[in-house]
């Protein structure tokens, strides 16, 4: 399969669902283990009415969504995952007008738990917004250990 | 001695709702995930109404973990909100009419949001309710749990970190 058809596939994957959807998030790469997405400014997503900075919610959904996807992604998995727990540390806030970009790694598995960390940027890359550490579901596929 | 008599209940309830209501009314994301705040006496209890749009896998269907911990995190950063709120209102540091027309403190910010999924969120209403565990001029720090049917089943609990808005004379 190509890298283009993979994308295609993962990005219809994430428009299905529906709270990926109503947050406007969107895929930007996706390979095993690895995945990038996007959430676009948006005024409906504000936290702070007197700054106009996007809720910590949000940007905490758009983290729990690029590493579920990261999770799915590995080479090894052969079942649907959920969260067990994530760990979110904001760094600053992100800047208003600014789309935020989240990159996931599935850095471990084992048979039941995948390991995941990832980071929310804007365009300033050099300052992240926040980083997220977390476990999810695992089950390898048949064979594999 | 004389004691003034106390005010009637509904101006103190009136009062108490529409402070209520300009805290949760201003913030956009509050109303894009349809959090509503129901109030007894100063517990806060909120209430995440089932909406598709909350849904994460349809084939389940589970909610969204990122929608529960937006959920366990709105409730978090209200209900400290709220506190101080509650604080000043009573003790009249701060003026009723000013922050029903919006004049409220600042909101804090988060530090940390450490979440624990225990169990899948179902396609129907959410509650949750929060906790200050600690709170300081600088920092607080928040318990939070939310629930669907039973209390005593919860679906998912998350502690948060805050750094707590400028007040007072400090502010610019």
């Amino acid at each position: 399969m190509t890298k283009t058809n993979q994308l295609e596939i993962a990005r219809q994957f994430v428009t299905a669902l529906p709270h990926a959807r109503a947050l406007g998030l969107d895929v930007e790469s996706l390979e095993p283990g690895r995945a990038v997405f996007t959430m676009p400014y948006d005024t409906k997503l504000i936290g702070d009415p007197e700054t106009g900075v996007m809720a910590g919610g949000a940007v905490s959904a758009l983290l729990d969504t690029t590493c579920g996807a990261a999770v799915a992604s590995h080479a090894l998995s052969g079942a649907p995952t959920a969260t067990l727990d994530l760990r979110i540390d904001y760094m600053r806030t992100a800047t208003p007008g600014q789309t935020i970009r989240a990159e996931a790694e599935c850095y471990h598995v084992t048979r039941s738990v995948a390991f995941v960390r990832a980071v929310a940027l804007d365009d300033d890359r050099d300052n992240p917004v926040a980083t997220a550490t977390g476990a999810f579901t695992f089950r390898m596929i048949e064979g594999a250990r | 001695m004389s004691r003034t008599r106390p005010e009637p209940v509904q101006v103190i309830k009136q009062r108490r709702d529409a402070a209520l209501e300009a805290l949760v009314s201003g913030v956009p994301y509050i109303q894009f995930l349809g959090i509503r705040f129901d109030r007894r006496g100063d517990e806060l209890t909120a209430i995440l109404p089932y909406s598709d749009m909350l849904i994460g896998n349809p084939l389940l269907p589970a909610l969204h973990g990122g929608a529960t911990a937006a959920f366990l995190e709105v409730t978090a950063v209200i209900g400290l909100s709220w506190s101080m709120l509650w604080q000043d209102l009573e003790t009249g540091v701060l003026d009723p009419s000013q922050v029903s027309e919006g004049h409220l403190p600042r909101l804090p910010k988060t530090i940390g949001l450490t979440v624990d999924y225990l169990r899948s969120g179902l396609p129907r209403d959410a509650y949750a309710r929060a906790e200050v565990t600690r709170s300081g001029r600088r920092y607080a720090s928040v318990r939070v749990e939310a629930w669907q049917d039973n209390v005593a089943r919860p679906i998912a609990q998350a502690t948060g970190h805050f750094r707590m808005p400028v007040r007072g004379e400090d502010a610019e």
